[in-house]
């Protein structure tokens, strides 16, 4: 059965023949892959996801040198009452050196009051700041994950960890209340 | 090995069927007059223990599903109810649990064995690539499973694995905000997981599949890692390597029977008997056993010229497992079994040692000696596959390769005395 197969593929038919393989088979595959996006797209999040919480926090009861965690969409929030001590150690690192450099000032609105996303930049576990001990080298936070440390302006200073901790967005609606979001 | 089909229909309603579906003649040909070669020792059955594992994991799964709720507040409540109301749910979820465990043990068993006697030499290459494909089948399929239980450990092993892909150049979280289906591990995440983790089962089922007709078509490799030279070098599958499968099943299902019924938990971690708590990490995460060699390999890589450590972890941990898939290419010598090859035998047992050391250094914090040892073992993981197999073919004198399988046994006495060793 191996006869005029030559034959065949010269006949003058070929390339209308090809033509019509290629084009059909491109527009099934365009539509195919174009009827991918809705099943790749309800994977995305949710309107009622998305829909943009905001979270609003009343400072007057956060003493000097405390902190708390506040929830934002779902993440902790730090928000950090700092005393002299940290915010000169925050203003005195040494912007330079460090892995992700900011300046203290580009961090905060107001010294006092530090606020930032409680996700460790590294693999997303939660960074802690236990007084008594867990605060890492620089006395800021400490990730128990993989050891990485963040300082009182909660930048990375030693660690996996590539970046510092995300600073919300966030305004304050008077001097003790500030609404994140 | 393509054979002559030997399948003779015994009944009057066997011959209609072979007609119309030859599935009898199927499941004759390939495991009852299979032509084995018949030198397989016990390392083989490693295959067979396999897929009943996958058996018992898909028949437990199924049973446990029809009690277990996907949802952010009643997962952890409904894996309790398993445990607690359910008739024998303690079992089905221990079993599951347990089974996949031993999974993996058997999978590490069965993949050493190939790497050692060269199963993945040419023509067995397509076979191989089938293993590895189903190896990272099962990592993602015990993962979406260990996430179910909705525990503390569950929860951060979501975040941790996850987060991994937020390396992912300019659309990483975008891509988080995908798979999650949010703006970290929620209820949609466990809802997804859970589908997935289902459907991966079954995924596997297919694959198996593929796996096994790939391994008929060249038949199996062997201890010595000659060709099947004729009918003297083989016996048939039944009742020869049934009943040894059979008797090793047999041991194995003890061992698993032991961790089910006497210490159902010595392999998991308590904190994931704490309910999920998105706002604190447990102090020290760590994965499952079977995933610690390379949560070592993740953390091992420090900085390295302009890509940051984090990224480079990531780097590494996937090049380590995809690596496997160029091992027919990577490795230059033609000899098969590494009873031959007298230097690739040591190489292949440092090899062992470094993957050990590797999960043992990925069960510690990633700091002093432990993060030495990771460094020098993930060091060695690579330089084995990707310098020491390419040179060895080149390097290494193998000894002298049997003429055929039969031969040492039927030839004279220093032939057979090789034959005992390895
Ligand atoms: C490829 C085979 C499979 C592997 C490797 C696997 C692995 C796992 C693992 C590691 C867990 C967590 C166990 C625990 O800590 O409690 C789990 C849970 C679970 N799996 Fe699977 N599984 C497999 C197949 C299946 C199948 C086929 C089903 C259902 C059709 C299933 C349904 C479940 C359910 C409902 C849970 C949550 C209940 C529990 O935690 O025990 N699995 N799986
Ligand atoms: S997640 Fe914080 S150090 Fe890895």
């Amino acid at each position: 059965m191996a006869e005029a197969h030559v034959e065949e593929d010269q006949s003058p038919d070929t390339d209308r023949r090809d033509f019509l393989y290629i084009a059909t088979t491109a527009v099934a595959g365009i539509g195919a892959a174009i009827s991918l996006w809705p099943f790749i797209d309800q994977m995305n999040p949710t309107a009622n996801v998305q829909a943009l919480a905001t979270t609003e926090v009343d400072l007057s009861p956060i003493e000097t040198g405390q902190t708390i965690k506040v929830v934002w969409q779902g993440k902790p929030v730090y928000v950090r009452h700092r005393t002299q001590e940290q915010i000169k150690a925050a203003q005195s690192a040494p912007v330079d050196d460090l892995p992700d450099p900011e300046t203290d000032a580009d961090r905060v609105q107001q010294d006092q009051w530090l606020i930032v996303v409680g996700i460790c930049t590294h693999l997303g576990c939660i960074p802690v700041s236990d007084p008594d001990n867990l605060r890492g080298e620089f006395g800021g936070w400490f990730c128990p994950c993989h050891g990485s440390h963040y300082d009182d302006s909660g930048r990375i200073r030693k660690g996996p960890a590539p970046d510092n901790l995300a600073v919300p967005p966030y305004q304050f609606i008077d001097d003790n209340k500030i609404l994140i979001g | 090995m393509a054979h002559a089909s030997t399948y003779k229909p015994r009944s009057g309603f066997a011959r209609w069927l072979d007609s119309r579906l030859p599935i009898m003649r199927l499941a004759h040909d390939s495991f009852v007059d299979f032509p084995t070669p018949k030198n397989l020792n016990y390392w083989w059955t490693f295959g067979g223990i396999l897929s009943v594992c996958l058996v018992i994991l898909i028949v437990s799964g199924v049973a446990l599903s029809m009690h277990y709720t996907p949802h952010a507040d009643f997962a952890f409540a409904s894996v309790e109810h398993i445990m607690r109301d359910v008739n024998y749910g303690w079992l089905l979820r221990y079993m599951h649990a347990n089974s996949s465990s031993m999974f993996f043990l058997a999978v590490y068993i069965h993949m050493l064995r190939g790497l050692y006697y060269g199963s993945y030499k040419e023509p067995r290459e397509v076979l191989w690539i089938l293993g590895v494909m189903l190896f990272i089948l099962m990592i993602a399929s015990a993962f979406l499973g260990y996430v179910l239980p909705w525990g503390q450990m569950s929860f951060w092993a979501a975040t941790v694995i996850t987060n991994l892909f937020g390396v992912i150049p300019f659309i990483g979280d975008e891509v988080l905000a995908w798979l999650w289906g949010g703006f970290g591990v929620d209820g949609p995440t466990l809802n997804r997981f859970y589908s997935l983790h289902y459907l991966l089962a079954f995924l596997i089922a297919g694959v198996v599949v593929l796996h096994i007709w790939a391994l008929h078509v060249p038949g199996n490799n062997n201890p010595k890692g000659i060709d099947v030279k004729g009918p003297q070098d083989t016996i048939p599958f039944h009742p020869y390597y049934t009943v040894k499968d059979g008797f090793a099943l047999g041991v194995f299902l003890i061992v698993l029977a032991l961790l089910i019924f006497y210490a159902p938990n010595i392999l998991g971690h308590p904190d994931n008997y704490i309910p999920a708590d998105p706002l604190t990490t447990p102090e020290h995460i760590v994965p499952e056993w079977y995933f610690l060699p390379f949560y070592a390999i993740l953390r091992a890589v420090p900085d390295i010229l302009f890509i940051p450590a984090k990224t480079a972890g990531v780097i590494a941990m996937l090049l380590a497992i995809f690596t496997l898939f160029l091992l027919p290419w990577l490795d230059s010598s033609k000899v098969r079994s590494a009873r031959y090859r007298p230097l690739f035998k040591q190489f292949f047992w440092i090899f062992v040692i470094a993957c050990v050391a590797l999960g043992w250094a990925g069960s510690q914090s990633p700091e002093g000696m432990a993060l030495l040892v990771a460094r020098i073992s993930t060091l060695y993981y690579f330089a084995f596959f990707w310098v020491i197999m390419p040179l060895l073919g080149v390097i290494e004198t193998p000894k002298s390769v049997p003429d055929s399988i039969s031969k040492p046994v039927l030839g004279s006495g220093s032939a057979a005395a090789s034959g005992t060793s390895g």
